[in-house]
């Protein structure tokens, strides 16, 4: 069964140099348990497809076509209060700057405490054992001493396993995970990641990896959607996806992912840059015109949506 | 001759009363005529400290900063812009749309270093060289980085650090900031300027993967000292300090396996006033023994080329 469903889901923000049309007819689907990744360069709209499952969009942002459902319930047409007993206790999220996410003059271990009496019914005198004990479990060395730090006193690493701590306090049913590991060091990032899968193994609970590291995401995801430009071009089983990847974009990322060994001249990149989403004669297909496969109905006609295999979907005319 | 030589190179920062944090401790490297050495190592370890003292933004505490023969490492870093060594040792910073003046145009910002240290005359053709050299459209040099795009804006902090023409370039991380879809252009621009203007390259980065096909050395540093040297191809496929290996088996390819990962356990020491006669990496290390904590190991060559600092490697 389905734990969120994102439906046919378009959104544009108003601004004053023209509308930006950021999302186009996306379609998500996260089941119980699983770990999917959202994969893309910076501004495809991996983000801000995030902040729309939780509703946190700015205000310059319309909804236009299409629908969420998380657990049953229509987070579009939701009431603020009900979305709040969801954000927090079911969907949490974990930021990508842990540093500018945390409060920089509240101790961790109160921001803890403050996210436990907002949304759980933890009494007020095991507040701050529970926030130790959530401490603990994200394995921060020292935990009653830790408690009482400020974020500037912790490293980056610590500092965003006191992000994940707050984020799985009220054992959510869903995380999503923000370039949970940008900035980090690779030695931090295994130590992260691995935190976090072994938490959602735990707990059945379902993640969504926001990454522009396709490597990142081969290794923790089990199903992967590439998103390009506001458009989902490929959705696909993690193995499936790289051994015969569908979408000319996706190809290409993959061989523009540095691989162990390899030398700079066979390292792929991607020609051009993402289209101006502002621009009214945007082609149907927005990686046309950075692509080598481009016909002339990528242009004009709308988007198919093929099916490679089972679970491997792929919105192109000429897929590989 | 090198184009640099590094021989125990401190730099201690106080930090409160009497204590000392050991960002730099004891390093000495050299970098050959044309060659390019990768520098890699955890936040917070002293690499950004030590490209910082090579270009000589800081006053080393200790230790010979030595450019082809001479030592620049006793030169004021306040007065090291009035010398003719400005100009040889120029350096990319690592977020291009954070080092360049949003209020200065992708031309000014290449006139810069010619204005300040190089000849004024025929400025627009010196940076219309620069430009073309790394790929930037004459037409792009009126806009404003806000008006260029990541790629573009890296190509301008690498034009303004070769317009002068400098024999040694220090890179802190000049890709992190990018996407994958646009590194490999920049890598290789980068290298085909080491080989075309003759250039030697200290590469500062924690993405390992793209210092191994850049470089052809590699330092690994630990807590202000370095634990690894050695040629770049060799040092991936035969890490031989505990702390390379982990370093080297935590970058995901695709494909991998994180269960095949061990993963370094707790944080590193504390870099103030740590103790000389313990490990830097005692604590997190897979393979420490008693010995670890009684005597710190020094760098000692272990195969030509190849130096380690770790009793048991």
């Amino acid at each position: 069964m389905s734990l969120l469903e994102v439906r046919d889901l378009s959104l544009e923000f108003r601004t004053r140099s023209g509308t930006v049309r950021a999302l186009e007819h996306i379609n998500l689907e996260v089941v119980k348990g699983e770990t999917v990744g959202i994969v893309g360069e910076s501004g495809s709209g991996k983000s801000v497809l995030c902040f729309a499952v939780l509703r946190i969009l700015d205000a310059a942002a319309r909804i236009t076509s299409g629908s969420i459902a998380f657990a049953g319930m229509d987070v579009l047409r939701a009431s603020e209060s009900s979305l709040q007993q969801v954000r927090g206790r079911e969907i949490s999220m974990i930021f990508q700057n842990p540093r500018t996410a945390l409060n920089p003059i509240r101790r961790v271990g109160r921001q803890i405490e403050d996210v436990l009496a907002t949304h759980s019914a933890t009494l007020r005198e095991q507040l701050k054992p529970k926030a130790i004990e959530a401490l603990a479990k994200v394995r921060i060395p020292d935990p009653d001493r830790r408690y009482l730090a400020y974020p500037f006193e912790l490293s980056g690493g610590q500092c965003q396993r006191v992000m994940i701590a707050l984020a799985l306090a009220c054992d959510p049913q869903l995380l999503i995970a923000d370039e949970p590991t940008t900035g980090l060091d690779v030695t931090t990032q295994a130590a992260i990641m691995q935190l976090v899968s072994d938490l959602a193994r735990e707990r059945g609970m379902a993640t969504i990896l926001i990454t522009h590291d396709l490597a990142l995401a081969s290794e923790y995801c089990d199903r992967i959607v590439v998103m390009h430009a506001g458009h989902v071009v490929e959705t696909a089983p993690t193995a499936a996806l790289f051994r015969a990847p569908a979408h000319p974009y996706t190809a290409r990322l993959i061989a523009s992912t540095p691989a162990p060994g390899q030398s700079i001249a066979t390292l792929a990149s991607v020609p051009g840059n993402l289209p101006d989403l502002r621009r009214a004669d945007l082609p149907s297909c927005r990686f046309q015109e950075r692509c080598e496969r481009a016909l002339p109905e990528c242009v004009t006609d709308g988007l198919p949506t093929t099916i490679a295999d089972s679970g491997h979907l792929v919105r192109c005319f000429n897929p590989l | 001759m090198n184009v640099l030589d590094c021989v125990e190179v401190k730099m201690h920062f106080p930090v409160g009363k009497r204590a000392l944090l050991h960002a730099v401790d004891d390093v000495s490297f050299s970098i050959g005529e044309g060659e390019s050495v990768g520098l890699v190592g955890e936040s917070g370890c002293g690499k950004s400290t030590l490209a910082r003292l090579i270009t000589r933004m800081l006053d080393p505490t200790a230790g010979d900063i030595i450019y082809r023969g001479r030592n620049i490492g006793f030169i004021p870093s306040r007065s090291f812009a009035g010398t003719q060594f400005r100009r040889r040792i120029q350096m990319v910073f690592q977020d291009a749309t954070d080092s360049l003046n949003p209020r200065h145009t992708a031309f000014d910002a290449i006139a810069e270093p010619v204005r300040r240290l190089g000849a004024a005359e025929n400025l627009a053709a010196q940076v219309a060289d620069a430009a073309h050299k790394v790929g930037l459209p004459e037409e792009l040099l009126p806009r404003y980085p806000h008006q260029l795009s990541g790629g573009q804006k890296a190509r301008v902090g690498i034009a303004r650090a070769i317009v002068l023409l400098p024999d040694l370039l220090v890179l802190d991380e000049p890709t992190a900031a990018l996407d994958v879809s646009v590194q490999a252009t920049i890598l290789r621009l980068l290298a085909e300027l080491k080989a075309s203007l003759g250039m030697s390259y200290l590469f500062v980065s924690h993405d390992l993967n793209v210092v191994r096909m850049l470089c052809d050395r590699v330092i690994v540093m630990y807590l202000g000292r370095i634990v690894e040297q050695g040629p770049a191809e060799e040092l991936f496929l035969r890490p031989g300090h505990p702390y390379t290996r982990a370093l080297v088996n935590a970058i995901p390819s695709i494909g991998g396996r994180p269960a095949d990962r061990e993963v370094l356990p707790g944080e590193p020491r504390s870099p103030i006033n740590p103790d000389p006669n313990v490990c830097r990496f005692f604590g997190r290390c897979p393979q420490q023994r008693e010995r670890c904590r009684k005597e710190a190991p020094l760098l000692r060559q272990v195969r030509p080329g190849v130096q380690l600092a770790c009793h048991f490697a």
